[in-house]
């Protein structure tokens, strides 16, 4: 009889905090259009481009996997790093990955995006489409958002694909290329990367 | 004699593209392989020449075209894209898309009529569903004609075996406004007013891709490799005409994102 009532309460309680914890998680679409308002408004904020490309930064380590894409990026080759390898390559990645992410968008002044639909892959991924609106200059552009969504309460954007081209895998790519072209050697695409950031 | 030139690459390039890539088995039931790169010094110095010419020639004119009025330069894509259809119609039936043949061709006849040789897209706002591209290097690549060796054309810039044997089709007969502008025999139209046309469409292209093309290079530590990258995930995107790229995606993923620690 005790033994049932533990196992009462347990459920119950169980069964809440689950409940609870998909209440207060952020659905994917939320999640990117927060996001992308987030850096409308640093990029139509009145900042230097300096402090613009810092607020850039903050919202990249807050909302993109850098370290799951890092590695993603390295493709087969990340099994050649050895341990100090690995940590150096987090530390030279994270710098090119925000400088590069900041510089790109830094360019842009006040982007339209509007986010349109999603569509849950399965419970790790779900896609989220959106567009940015045309201007007199380009036409529209289609982005969608690869989130990662296995921790429901730390959603994370692990690849844009614009216009149907992923940039993720155009970076994997682009990496391989350095390091085949340098007898397979990872050394040299540490090198690549810490030049980059210090540029 | 042109028939004959046809028939001879139609058949030609799938023999010689099965020793390029294939196992015989049907290219788009699995992951299409890896385009091999197997000219890439070669390549990379065409890639370099294309760059100088695009920086001393192509992005200027760009730039200049940028500055036109909004409504001549939109005019001016409007009509190019129309032309672009001629390639397109037979395209969509070599894939059997026969009812996107028939909706392309109203759309054409439409807007070169109503829309005044295309230059205003009326189809669109009579609510025609939105165009793509079609071209013979698609056309042999659903067909199931692997892609071949990727190449880096003097001017033209990147291709693949497949997709450069596809354009030569343009040039023996595959394209209606190269046959009649340089074939045609007639007093309105010659040989130069196709070159016109192929060349506005490079500097349309480029003047709606200024920025873009801008900063990639500038935030690729090799741009070559991004470029190569790019446009072969959209020649394979475009080859197997999914509306969203979801799926390529997926099904090229090989796996890595599973093995990736997160934060």
């Amino acid at each position: 009889m005790y033994l049932k009532k533990i196992l009462t309460v347990t459920s119950f309680l169980v069964i809440f905090f689950s409940l609870i914890g998909k209440v207060y998680s952020i659905e994917a679409d939320v999640f990117v259009q927060s996001t992308v308002n987030r850096a409308a408004k640093t990029l139509s904020g009145n900042f230097s481009r300096e402090e613009r490309i810092e607020k850039l930064k903050d919202i990249a380590r807050d909302t993109v996997d850098i370290n799951g894409i890092g590695f993603y990026s390295l493709g087969v080759h990340k099994k050649k790093l050895t341990k100090d390898q690995i940590i150096e390559y987090k530390e030279v990645f994270t710098k090119y990955f925000l400088k590069s992410f900041s510089s790109r968008l830094a360019e842009y002044s006040n982007p339209e995006i509007e986010v349109n639909s999603k569509k849950i892959i399965n419970e790790k991924y779900t896609i989220v489409s959106s567009a940015l609106v045309a201007t007199d200059s380009r036409p529209e552009v289609k982005i969608e958002w690869r989130v990662y969504t296995k921790d429901p309460d730390n959603l994370l954007i692990r690849d844009l694909i614009i216009e149907g081209l992923s940039l993720a895998r155009t970076q994997k790519e682009e990496f391989s290329s350095i390091i085949n072209s340098n007898d397979g050697n990872v050394e040299a695409l540490l090198k690549n990367l810490s030049d980059f950031s210090a540029e | 004699m042109k028939k004959f030139l046809i028939t001879f690459l139609i058949l030609m390039i799938p023999s010689f593209a099965a020793n390029a890539g294939t196992d015989g088995e049907n290219n788009l039931s699995k992951n299409p392989k890896p385009v091999k790169d197997c000219f890439e010094k070669l390549n990379r110095g065409t890639f370099a020449l294309n760059q100088g010419l695009d920086k001393a020639i192509f992005k200027p004119v760009a730039k200049g075209y940028r500055s036109l009025p909004p409504s001549i330069r939109n005019g001016t894509s409007n009509v190019l894209v129309n032309l672009s259809s001629l390639i397109t119609i037979p395209n969509n039936i070599l894939q059997g898309e026969f009812k996107t043949a028939g909706v392309n061709t109203g759309r054409f006849a439409i807007n070169t009529t109503l829309g005044i040789f295309g230059v205003f897209n009326v189809a669109k706002k009579m609510g025609f569903s939105e165009y793509k591209k079609e071209d013979y290097g698609q056309t042999l690549g659903v067909w199931g004609v692997g892609a071949g060796c990727y190449v880096v054309l003097p001017i033209l810039g990147p291709s693949t075996i497949r997709d450069t044997a596809g354009s030569f089709m343009n040039l023996v007969g595959g394209d209606p406004w190269y046959n009649v502008s340089t074939h045609g025999n007639n007093e309105y139209l010659n040989k130069s007013d196709y070159v016109l046309t192929k060349a506005l469409t490079g500097v349309d292209f480029r003047s709606k891709n200024l920025e873009t093309i801008d900063n990639l290079e500038k935030n690729s530590m090799d741009f070559y490799a991004s470029v190569r990258s790019l446009y072969l995930q959209d020649r394979q995107k475009k080859i197997k005409n999914k509306n969203s790229s979801i799926e390529i995606i997926y099904e090229s993923d090989d796996g890595d994102w599973e093995e990736v620690q997160t934060q």
